[in-house]
């Protein structure tokens, strides 16, 4: 199922959309798979897989310690492009790739995206690749079918907004704070504010997910029931990994616990469009 | 060659190269910090103020000394060292730092963080807060934070506070990257102060119009005491602001050769060594799109100098363009290189060295085996030795 298709079908049913993040090959390749089938079977409507980076600038703690993991245990970009394609067979929800520039422009940005579309990777998220240095990489995007999922943060103003949701497909992803991932204890009032500050420029045009700090039901709850269409959730289930892989049937059962009780939060939309 | 094509980067390329590869939480700042640059670059009262504070405070000009001495050693042309050792703090970063905290200043933060390896940008970002009256905050690499101790401890006696970095390598490219998550966080307040012609634009070109004091007044002292402008000039690059600095404005002086000397550690073939433009290859690095050294997935590597502040993995991309068109040559000189010339320049011309310049010392020694008695050749003598004379003994098994 493609991206936007996803979306149509939760406005149908009213739901926000639950994106899950994992690092790919945290804590090894062999577990990836089926730690992304716990959070689908848990309710995760998209699945977010990273290829890890050895320099994460726009990570947290939790994530950046993952991304050491994953590299430890020898995860490339092919290993993660594998990890989707071996997952696309058994689960139908689309699956996205979160990484850093280096990552694609050191394969070439069109053989980075041929692969991805190769291995049925949805859509592709970079984050640190601002639109104005996007523009080879959008084409070989769109060639390849493959989802541009830009970001955008509470400072981004208004002007930008515009030059973003042009080049923005599949979702737009609005980073909810200033700062970096990672678990917060409450959803912050400039997420809030940003949410519906943003809100009437995508509608109709392109789903807003919100990431950063969602750790907790009641984030989701709020995220939604403010507007936005999906909620990212990455740190919370990241450090549930670290702490548990030790007993991985475990782990895997608290994951689809944990994603089942932040999908249920993302039914609470509210009825206002 | 023609004009200076890229003296205002257009979008931050210099050719290909550069660029802003940040955040999008990142972007409006970078581009507010563009337009208030822009602003005051030109404003007389800044330039009165900076004027000053780099004649008062930082002992500006520095001396272009005749190294008769090691002229004679070498026996080929005439070296001329730019004596950068003897600005405040003991290196050339203190240029950059009063510039860039006078921009802070005017720009209305009130706090300001730095990354530093060895600790000469930290140290001397602490001197240019402390005297302008505002909070620095420096990250540094926990092994780093070992390894020169004292830098820690005059950091902290000028009034800064030094944050561990534990994460990665736990040395440079660590620090910037806790820099970067710091600004990220707190960018509506604070003014990162990066120490190099590195990151997103505008830094590489900040930071170069602030170091580009050092070439200017190479050029205007050369042409007072020679009476000519140099053959040669010889600088270390690490992520590359004293070379660029005094590079810049000999760009378009086509008789004057540039010479770029990066670290090549154990040796280029060992793997062990920082080597960027010599040994590197493109990528996306801390912002900028410049060399860096990276596997075949693109994953950056840690790098190994015998001088902590040229042990960084990227390079300024202003220097990625020089080498594409050739401007300026760039080589790679050892550890085992780099601690002769130290032991040589103490020895001939009374001048304890950085082991950063040491390796452009080294470098003007093979160079000036092929020039003449009649040429000149200025080393850009970015620091002094000061705080690497503890690696030094160690190196050589003296116990101090």
């Amino acid at each position: 199922m493609s991206i936007a298709n996803a979306f149509r079908e939760l406005r149908k049913r009213n739901e926000g959309a639950l994106i899950a993040y994992v690092t790919g090959g945290d804590p090894s390749p062999k577990h990836t798979p089926r730690i992304v089938k716990a959070l689908v079977e848990g309710g995760a409507d998209i699945i977010e897989i990273g290829i890890p980076f050895s320099d994460p600038i726009a990570d947290g703690p939790v994530i950046q310690a993952s991304d050491v993991r994953a590299l430890n245990a020898g995860t490339t970009p092919n290993t993660v492009f594998e990890i989707v394609r071996e997952v696309k067979k058994t689960v139908n929800i689309p699956i996205v790739i979160l990484t850093y520039y280096n990552i694609i422009f050191r394969r070439g940005v069109g053989r980075f995206l041929e692969s991805a579309s190769r291995s049925n990777v949805d859509g592709v998220i970079v984050a640190d690749l601002p639109v104005e240095e996007a523009e080879e990489y959008k084409n070989h995007a769109e060639k390849n079918g493959v989802d541009t999922i830009f970001l955008a943060a509470p400072s981004t103003p208004l002007n930008r907004l515009e030059k973003i949701l042009k080049m923005a497909s599949g979702f737009l992803y609005l980073v909810s704070v200033f700062g970096v991932t990672g678990m917060r204890e409450h959803v912050a009032q400039l997420t809030m504010q940003t949410i519906r500050k943003i809100r009437p420029y995508t509608i109709n045009r392109v789903p807003l997910a919100v990431g950063f700090g969602i750790s907790k039901p009641e984030h989701v709850g709020s995220v939604i029931s403010c507007g936005a269409d999906g909620a990212i959730v990455g740190s919370a289930f990241v450090r549930l990994i670290e702490e548990k892989y030790g007993d991985f049937n475990g782990l895997l059962e608290e994951l689809t616990a944990y994603a089942k009780i932040m999908k249920l939060a993302t039914k609470l939309r509210s009825q206002f469009d | 060659m023609s004009r200076i094509v890229y003296e205002y980067p257009r979008g931050g390329k210099y050719g290909r190269y550069g660029g802003r590869f940040v955040s999008e939480t990142l972007m409006p700042a970078l581009e507010e910090l563009e337009e208030a640059y822009l602003k005051f670059k030109e404003d007389p009262e800044f330039k009165k103020k900076l004027k000053y504070y780099l004649e008062k405070f930082a002992g500006r000009p520095t001396p272009l000394y005749y190294a008769a001495n090691l002229t004679e050693k070498f026996g080929g042309p005439k070296i001329y060292l730019k004596r950068e050792d003897l600005a405040h703090g003991g290196a050339h970063k203190i240029n950059n730092t009063i510039g860039q905290a006078l921009l802070a200043k005017s720009m209305g933060k009130t706090r300001v963080i730095a990354e530093t390896g060895a600790g000469q940008h930290g140290v001397a970002t602490a001197m240019a807060c402390a005297a302008l009256g505002l909070k620095a905050e420096i990250y540094m690499g926990a092994e780093d934070m070992k390894r020169q101790r004292l830098n820690v401890f005059r950091m902290r006696l000028l009034g800064a506070e030094v944050h561990p970095v534990e994460s990665g390598s736990r040395t440079l490219k660590d620090a910037i990257n806790e820099a970067l998550r710091d600004w990220v966080t707190n960018v509506q307040t604070t003014y990162y102060l990066i120490g190099s012609v590195v990151g997103p634009h505008p830094y590489p070109m900040i930071v170069r119009d602030f170091q580009s004091v050092i070439g200017f007044e190479t050029r205007e002292q050369i042409l007072v005491q020679e009476g000519r402008l140099p053959d040669a000039i010889v600088a270390c690059v690490g992520g590359g602001s004293n070379a660029i600095g005094i590079f810049y404005p000999f760009i378009e002086d086509e008789d004057v050769e540039l010479y770029g000397v990066e670290a090549a550690g154990e040796g280029l073939e060992s793997g062990r060594h920082a080597a960027s433009l010599c040994a590197g290859s493109e990528g996306v690095f801390h912002g900028m799109l410049s060399y860096v050294l990276q596997d075949e997935n693109g994953q950056i590597l840690t790098t190994h100098s015998i001088s902590a502040g040229l042990d960084y993995p990227g390079v300024g991309p202003e220097h990625s363009f020089l080498k594409s068109i050739g401007r300026v040559k760039y080589d790679a000189v050892t550890d085992e290189e780099a601690l002769e010339a130290f032991l040589e320049l103490s020895r001939l011309e009374g001048i304890i060295p950085a082991l950063e310049p040491c390796h452009a010392l080294a470098y003007a020694k093979k160079l000036a085996e092929k020039m003449s008695k009649d040429e000149i050749l200025v080393v850009n003598l970015s620091g002094r030795g000061d705080k690497d004379v503890e690696v030094v003994a160690n190196r050589l098994g003296v116990k101090i």
